[in-house]
């Protein structure tokens, strides 16, 4: 029996990392310390009994595999390269190589998930802080269209809520947790107020709250009707974020995925800069997959932009619409594709899941998914954090290390965009650098 | 008759433990093709658990089972799908430049396919299919 203290859970953005697994006979019997969903991802990633590689449907040895793969990609006109948000910042970086040698599209899942946060970053900035601050400082956490008690199990009990800092020596008591929401979710249980707004009203409610921090008369009648809420909660909400010490919003999906996308979270990150006129204001984004605050960091380490980046012409090109993957896809514009550690066949609309299944692609994942089953070459690659280390970053862009705890005979994401930048290179002439 | 609902997909704890399970395990099918309703609108639809009802959007349509939401997390004429395969047959694929398409606060139309008889319950809730747009 093996005993892995202080793994980490790379399911979520909460990235914990004060795991301790139990290994025997290179199984993962026990999980302590994880949430309901660690516990499905640690337990879940036993070794599978897969080849490594599939051409075609086929087993095929993965030196033939990174050939096909280098084939497909440098004989395509717009090749993409999508995903990311899985795996490692190590391969995440081999990854933006490849794209910058066969002129891609890369692109990660952020563009479906909080790319609208990166736009709306880009136009208004954001007031931000680690996690570590937040359990030490905040006495108003708010969550708006975000429900972590089931996206982020622990987040409450670690990070946001529960935690006895330094400046919140009672924990939970010194803390004010406001929910706002359309749906009444498991999250506003835990919740001191909850504001219940009507679907696609999400602007419409900052922007009150905009208009209030900023001491505007409103009018009560439209507010509600805009809003759902009396304005006399609204008011008292304002009241309860100026008086804060330290007040945080996090913020979910149900603000980028509903109209207004970029609008909605420009929306919240200005009305956040409006508030430290008055006190200490943050917020952050609840990110989902377990890297993908990596993957926006290291395409904008190497490329300047973080997702949606062509390089086609040589330099990166910035522009959500164009060259991220649901439009290029649905447009019928990419020609080859390469997918690591993503499922677009799931979860992408049937436009662009047509024109996928139309094209040769290559695609890396631990587990059979509807995207590795039509894929013209499929890898099966070690699970990050569980049978590969490498290096994540938390929702709060702090990198943590992963502490692998199995073995596995599949190679890791990054050993095969490394097999198949070689195999490129080659194809190009491009030579080693000293 | 079909009637206008604002459809909401997002995360639960089964889905996400659904894909550390594979996605094509019975946990992830299961949770991920049934469409929960406000209790008030599934009594006043005439539907329990398990009955099965047609979503459609202006991009697609899905045929699937029907649940309770539980308590009163969900608000009249609103529904949830946990993500994936179904939900995102109903999504568009414009993404109004954002390259996010609008991926919650769908409108839909919603008709009953097939209902229980009076008294008795309907069947384990299984989503049934979905169908690219038209």
């Amino acid at each position: 029996m093996k005993i892995v203290e202080d793994a980490t859970c790379t399911f979520c953005g909460c990235v914990c990392d004060d795991i301790t697994l139990k290994v025997e006979n290179q199984r993962i019997v026990e999980a302590n310390k994880a949430c309901v969903l660690g516990k499905a991802w640690f337990l879940n990633h036993q070794i599978e009994d897969r080849p490594s590689c599939l051409i075609d449907g086929k087993p095929a040895p993965l030196d033939e595999g990174y050939e096909r793969a280098a084939s497909i990609l440098c004989e395509a006109k717009y090749p993409i390269i999508y995903g990311l948000s899985d795996s490692p910042c190590e391969a995440q970086r081999v990854a933006v190589s490849l794209a910058d040698w066969i002129g891609a599209n890369v692109d990660s899942t952020t563009s479906v998930c909080h790319g609208p946060s990166g736009m709306a970053l880009q136009g208004v900035g954001e007031v931000t802080c680690t996690l570590g601050e937040v359990a030490n400082r905040a006495d108003l956490v708010m969550f708006w269209g975000s429900n972590p008690a089931e996206s982020h199990p622990r987040h409450f009990t670690r990070y946001s809520l529960m935690p006895k800092g330094m400046f919140v020596p009672n924990g939970r008591k010194d803390r004010t947790c406001v929910v706002v929401d359309v749906r009444r979710t498991k999250s506003v249980k835990a919740a001191d107020l909850f504001f219940q707004i009507p679907p696609r009203k999400d602007f419409e409610a900052i922007w009150c709250l905009r208009a209030l921090a900023a001491d505007v008369a409103l009018d009560a009648d439209q507010v509600e009707r805009d809003t759902g809420i009396p304005l006399a909660r609204w008011q008292d909400l304002m009241q309860r974020m100026k008086s804060a010490r330290f007040g945080v919003i996090f913020f979910g999906m149900g603000l980028t995925m509903t109209r207004g996308k970029h609008c909605n979270t420009e929306a919240l990150l200005a009305l956040v800069r409006d508030m430290n006129a008055h006190t200490r204001f943050v917020v952050k984004p609840n990110r989902g997959h377990g890297n993908v605050t990596g993957a926006d960091n290291v395409v904008t380490w190497r490329t300047g932009y973080p997702f949606g980046v062509n390089l086609a012409r040589g330099y990166p090109r910035f522009n959500p619409g164009e060259y991220t993957t649901s439009d290029t896809l649905a447009r019928g514009e990419a020609d080859a594709a390469l997918i690591v550690s993503a499922d677009p066949m799931s979860n992408l609309a049937q436009a662009a899941r047509a024109h996928l299944a139309s094209i040769p692609y290559v695609a890396l994942d631990p587990k059979e998914t509807p995207t590795t089953r039509a894929a013209a070459v499929a890898f099966t690659v070690a699970a990050y954090g569980i049978q590969t280390g490498g290096t994540v970053y938390r929702l709060d862009d702090v990198p943590i290390a992963l502490r692998p705890a199995l073995d596995s005979p599949h190679p890791s994401d990054q050993t095969v965009l490394e097999g198949i930048e070689r195999c490129v290179r080659q194809r190009k002439g491009i030579g080693e650098f000293a | 008759m079909a009637e206008p609902f604002v459809l909401i997909p997002g995360r639960t704890s089964r889905q996400g433990c659904g894909i550390s399970a594979g996605k094509f395990s019975a946990e992830y099918l299961d949770e991920t093709s049934v469409v929960q309703l406000a209790s008030t609108d599934m009594k006043r639809l005439g539907l329990t658990s398990g009955d099965v009802v047609k979503l459609s959007s202006a991009d697609g349509q899905v045929e699937l089972a029907v649940r309770a939401a539980t308590g009163d997390e969900l608000p009249p004429g609103v529904l949830f799908i946990a993500y994936g395969d179904l939900s995102s047959r109903l999504m568009g694929a414009d993404t109004h430049g954002s390259g996010m398409p609008t991926s919650k606060g769908l409108d839909v139309m919603l008709e009953v396919v097939t209902r229980s008889p009076p008294g008795q319950a309907g069947s384990t809730p299984r989503g049934t299919k979905g169908a690219p747009p038209g």
